[in-house]
């Protein structure tokens, strides 16, 4: 079976480490936040200028003013922080936050990524994207493995315009986990019940089987 | 210093059609309601409004729109908006689609006064098309210009009338950039008070750089994802 969305937020949710500042993009890894580890603190930054971002408020307790990046109402915690556009850019830019999860179109051997404009289709904007690709050092990319026609979204060239070149570092799809190094994705884990053959199949981009590579646990 | 003035409609009396605004907010959270209805009411066309998003159809700069009043869009993301997309593909409306972090530091750039900076995102992009670039440590940069606008516009939780201003939690995002770079900057608060009211501690934004100021005389503030979780 391949993971679901949450499987492959709670897979994710393993690469956090204590004390870790982390900046959850829309969608999968929103989904993240649901799955922190026990026993482990995280702080997850808000682009639009929040640090120590809370649950969703309780019904009636909605604040027009205090949103995160998905223009959803939040709440803050103790020990949050409010800061300008400029600031929270300026702290992705000197990379001060640790982990980045973003979804992704498509996601190449190299590392490169696309995943705001497809030609001939409204474009909404790149948003926080091409700055959070540029400057953060660690981005897990969480996607599916192919997309609605099931063709690979791992791919040796992304075909759509870029959002950031040699950045992505890791990628977790629903049938498996891929880091990205010299010699494109190296496959750790597998899905529960996924084949490497299937991977292999369902993979367009260079791409090498770990000698230890295993099922992923949840 | 007394930089008060009657109401919305006075302080953008002299705001041209063809002109450059900055405006504050981030989705509707934070934007300044009043003078977005002045400008409505004013008429005025061919503007073209820096500003993260550009509101929903039926608010915040979406009024704007939907009066055809604005010639060009420099945001980071315009979703949510038909009207934006009908304008944008019927080729009536122009949009320079730039990055989050870009935008606000391009802003920034104009309040400190530099005149361009150095920047990352956008590097190997269709965004760094025709751009100046320079390598610094190994790494390529792009040439980044400070915005220049005729008029700034912000909206703030409080201020005195001196100009100073504080935001509220995350309302805060683009005012304080936007009104470092106005040329002529106005602020629109919730709550208007006398010199010496607010703490000079916790002053977002030095009176410096506001020109004009006034109490906004509703704030509807819109919520456009309302979501919430359930009590047990």
């Amino acid at each position: 079976m391949a993971l679901s969305k949450e499987q492959i937020a709670q897979r994710i949710a393993q690469e956090l480490q204590d004390g870790f500042y982390v900046n959850l993009g829309i969608g999968i890894p929103t989904l993240v936040a649901n799955y922190i580890p026990k026993g482990i603190e995280v702080e997850l930054q808000s682009e639009n200028g929040l640090l120590g971002m809370g649950p969703f408020p309780y019904e009636g307790e909605e604040d027009a003013d205090l949103i995160n990046a998905g223009k959803q109402t939040i709440t803050t915690l103790p020990g949050s922080v409010f800061f300008d556009s400029a600031t929270s850019f300026g702290m992705i830019r000197a990379g001060k936050v640790d982990l980045t999860v973003l979804g992704a179109m498509e996601v190449a051997d190299n590392g490169d990524i696309a995943n705001w404009k497809i030609p001939g289709k409204m474009v909404k904007g790149m948003g926080g994207a091409m700055d959070l690709v540029a400057a953060a050092k660690n981005i897990i990319v969480a996607m599916q493995h192919t997309n609605r026609s099931g063709e690979s979204k791992l791919l040796s060239k992304c075909t759509l315009p870029l959002t950031g070149v040699n950045c992505i570092t890791k990628v977790v799809t629903d049938l498996g986990v891929f880091e990205i190094n010299e010699n494109g994705f190296l496959c750790t884990e597998y899905a529960p019940g996924v084949t490497v053959d299937e991977i292999k199949e369902k993979t367009a981009g260079r791409l090498v089987i770990a000698d230890d590579v295993k099922e992923i646990q949840l | 210093m007394n930089k008060v003035v009657a109401n919305a409609d006075e302080a953008v009396k002299d705001i041209e059609s063809g002109m450059t605004l900055m405006l504050g907010g981030f989705g509707l959270c934070g934007i300044p309601e009043n003078s977005i209805a002045a400008i409505v009411r004013k008429g005025i066309n061919n503007l073209t409004c820096i500003s993260n998003n550009a509101g929903v159809d039926d608010f915040g700069i979406g009024l704007m729109l939907q009066g055809k009043q604005v010639k060009k869009m420099i945001s980071s993301y315009v979703g949510e908006n038909a009207e934006f997309e009908r304008q944008l593909l019927s080729g009536e409306l122009e949009v320079d689609l730039i990055p989050q972090g870009t935008l606000a530091t391009r802003a920034m750039a104009a309040g400190y006064g530099m005149p361009a900076v150095y920047l990352l995102a956008g590097v190997g992009t269709e965004v760094a098309e025709g751009k100046e670039t320079r390598e610094f440590n190994g790494k390529e940069y792009l040439l980044e210009e400070a915005f220049d606008s005729d008029f700034a516009i912000v909206k703030a939780w409080k201020g005195d009338k001196a100009g100073n201003l504080i935001y509220k939690d995350t309302a805060r995002n683009f005012n304080p950039m936007m009104a470092m770079a106005g040329k002529i900057t106005i602020a629109e608060v919730e709550e208007l008070v006398e010199p010496g009211e607010l703490d000079p501690n916790f002053i977002h934004t030095p009176g410096i750089y506001v020109h004009r100021i006034f109490q906004g005389e509703k704030y509807e503030k819109r919520i456009e994802q309302r979501t919430v979780r359930q009590r047990n």
